[in-house]
């Protein structure tokens, strides 16, 4: 299956474009400031960046609407921020503060926000599929004409809960778009590794899935291709499986060596990083001066510096409250 | 107005009940649509709800709870049917990753109430992938609820409660019941699931024991009876949370337990309880805790191997004679 690239005949105004970029540094440089406050200690349990994967993020999200739901993985950070959760808030849960937006409760795997129905990260591999398909299904069953937005690493291919959940989605219409951010590691074993067919989108048209892959370095190509994938899901026309073929430049975590892979491989990936990528196209369209993109800089690094601040200077959750949150009255 | 059914009917009334005077509740499962479901409970629902709200399933345990678990966040009122217990075990990362611990996970912001409906237990020469009773591993976890209803009034009443619950539900219907008559108030006001149940009152020996093991010990009740030993027969109904109070006030009047549980005797529901006596009770005790539970061994399909693996009433009887005769 091809991959489209769309940038080439897509241009996009100065406004929505510097948005875009704006956003993909948001992510960046949140992401590089928690691994330094991990070094520091302020952060601490498991800690997976999405450095180098921003345009999957941002892209896809435009696509979505309020009234949408995510569902996301453990990497999940820059999908939080693309949806609209504060950095502060973000920050503060990696802190493990009570103004985190899980109160402290799941830390950097499990960002939660109910009023963004940002419906969490979950750090099972394939574990939130499921999930997906079951929003998707409550919508049906209401009349309800919203998109559940899966994301999903090519990892979670390899789980029966990808093959369960494209089936039944297919099977009963459901309202899922599922997104494969393919950066071609399932922790540390490649995809060539683990499969033995690598085409995801090829798989998800086996199930009776509307499926195309899209080159996920390429902010506005994966833009493209989600508001066509989410408009065809939100009018019924079943799930559709989009698989972002993008690329990981720092560890799986904090705590993984990166031995899987050559240097040379990393190297050869950052030059399409993502960012220098729009950038550059940007400024060859004339929509990005210098001024801008210092201005961008110093506005993005005083929202990562606030979110910091914000999380030292917030409380723990008191002790006391340890059993609270086990069960409790209804809420949904 | 008490009307006479099997706990198979009392299992249908409750999901009629519910699916009629609630437009959010659907049923999905494998074969609880057009089969009629694989225990017969669902039969006629399809035809009376549609296929919008009887919802056929693939054979994929784990996409069908997880979505159950979607559908209770998106704003319906799923009830999942399980074939059995040993199929559960395909959906238990939905059930212990997901279900149990988003609540908690989200700082409090979602609330699952699904009810997962799972048949359970041996006794029908089903052999050793169909007649396990693992509800002492569900009890284990928090965050979900574990219902055991023993009796065809239970069988109605919990299932309806289960539907109030904010958080998830799993209904064990040990698979023996099914055809067991009773009496049910469809009129009666919702039942009380926190609460054990005495069965029987007596005040020589307490008997502590839930769903498929309730007969067997109500038999062995009126054994002992002939004995001159009189028992309290509890049935717990709900495993968690549990109702430990029950326990505690019978054996302060007896003082002396026994315990059945269809379950392996390691690490069962039994030896939990058997710790929560020591722990609270045991100032009360004239007597150690006995338990009769199944034997270590996975089910066997011969019938005279199978009776002889899991409890029997002449087992329970005993077991309450030896603690009176050799600590009375």
């Amino acid at each position: 299956m091809a991959t489209t690239s769309i940038s080439e005949r897509t241009t996009v105004d100065r406004e929505h474009g510097l948005f875009l970029l704006r956003e993909m540094l948001r992510i960046r440089r949140f992401e590089e400031k928690a691994a330094e406050m991990y070094s520091l200690q302020k952060i601490h349990g498991f800690l997976h960046l999405y450095i180098g994967e921003e345009a999957t993020g941002v892209g896809t999200m435009q696509a979505f609407r309020p009234e949408d739901a995510i569902v996301a993985t453990y990497r999940e950070h820059g999908h939080a921020l693309a949806r609209g959760l504060p950095s502060t808030v973000l920050m503060a849960e990696m802190f493990g503060k009570a103004t985190g937006c899980s109160h402290g409760h799941g830390g950097s795997m499990h960002f939660f926000d109910v009023s963004r129905r940002f419906y969490g990260g979950y750090a099972i591999v394939g574990g939130g599929l499921p999930i997906a398909v079951g929003l998707a299904l409550a919508d049906k069953l209401q009349n309800k004409q919203r998109v559940t937005a899966c994301y999903f690493g090519d990892g979670a291919v390899a789980e029966g809960e990808f093959h369960e959940s494209l089936n039944l989605a297919a099977l009963w219409k459901l309202p899922v778009l599922f997104l494969c951010e393919n950066n071609l590691y399932a922790m540390g074993t490649a995809l060539v590794r683990h499969q033995a067919q690598t085409d995801i989108a090829l798989k998800a048209a086996s199930y009776g899935l509307a499926s195309q892959a899209v080159d996920g370095m390429d902010v506005l190509a994966v833009e493209a291709a989600a508001k066509q994938a989410a408009d065809a899901v939100r009018n019924g026309n079943g799930p559709v499986l989009l698989e972002l073929r993008t690329y990981r430049f720092r560890a799986h975590s904090m705590s993984d060596p990166d031995l899987y892979r050559s240097k040379e491989e990393i190297e050869e990936w950052k030059k399409r990083d993502p960012i220098s990528l729009f950038e550059s196209r940007l400024r060859e369209w004339r929509l990005l001066t210098e001024v801008d993109g210092t201005r961008l800089e110093r506005e993005v690094a005083a929202e990562i510096d606030e979110a910091v601040r914000f999380a030292e200077a917030s409380p723990f959750e008191p002790v006391e409250e340890l059993l609270k949150d086990v069960s409790g009255p209804l809420k949904c | 107005m008490l009307t006479q059914m099997t706990y198979r009917e009392a299992v249908r009334a409750a999901l009629r009940q519910a699916l009629r005077s609630d437009p959010r509740v659907f049923l999905m499962g494998e074969d609880v649509g057009r089969y009629g479901g694989a225990f017969a409970v669902s039969h006629g629902l399809l035809a009376e709800f549609g296929p919008e709200r009887i919802r056929d399933t693939p054979l994929s345990e784990s996409v069908f709870v997880g979505a159950g678990i979607g559908a209770a966040l998106g704003g319906a009122r799923p009830i999942v049917e399980i074939m059995t217990v040993n199929f559960s075990m395909l959906a238990m990362d939905q059930i212990l990753n997901n279900a149990a611990t988003l609540r908690h996970m989200s700082g409090g912001q979602f609330n699952v109430p699904l009810v997962v409906r799972v048949a359970t237990g041996g006794g029908r020469q089903m052999a050793a992938q169909h007649s396990h009773s693992l509800e002492g591993w569900y009890a284990h976890i928090p965050g979900i609820q574990v219902l055991t209803p023993a009796t065809v009034a239970d069988a109605y009443g919990m299932l309806l409660a289960a539907l109030r619950e904010p958080d998830p539900v799993f209904i064990f219907e040990h698979a023996t019941l099914y055809p067991l008559e009773g009496e049910v108030d469809e009129t009666a006001e919702p039942v009380e699931i926190r609460r054990a149940a005495v069965r029987r009152s007596g005040s020589d020996v307490t008997l502590v024991t839930y769903g498929g093991t309730l007969g067997k010990t109500m038999q062995a009740a009126d054994l002992l009876a002939q004995d001159g030993i009189e028992a309290d027969v509890i049935d717990l109904r709900t495993l968690r949370p549990l109702d430990r109070s029950t326990i505690l006030d019978s054996i302060s009047k007896t003082h002396r337990a026994v315990l059945v549980d269809e379950a392996w005797r390691t690490g069962s529901f039994a030896a939990e309880i058997s710790a929560q006596i020591m722990e609270n009770a045991f100032d009360d005790l004239d007597a150690p805790v006995a338990r009769v539970c199944s034997a270590e061994v996975p089910m066997p399909y011969a019938k005279h191997l199978e009776t002889a693996a899991l409890p029997k009433v002449e087992e329970i009887v005993s077991a309450a004679q030896e603690l009176i005769s050799r600590h009375g």
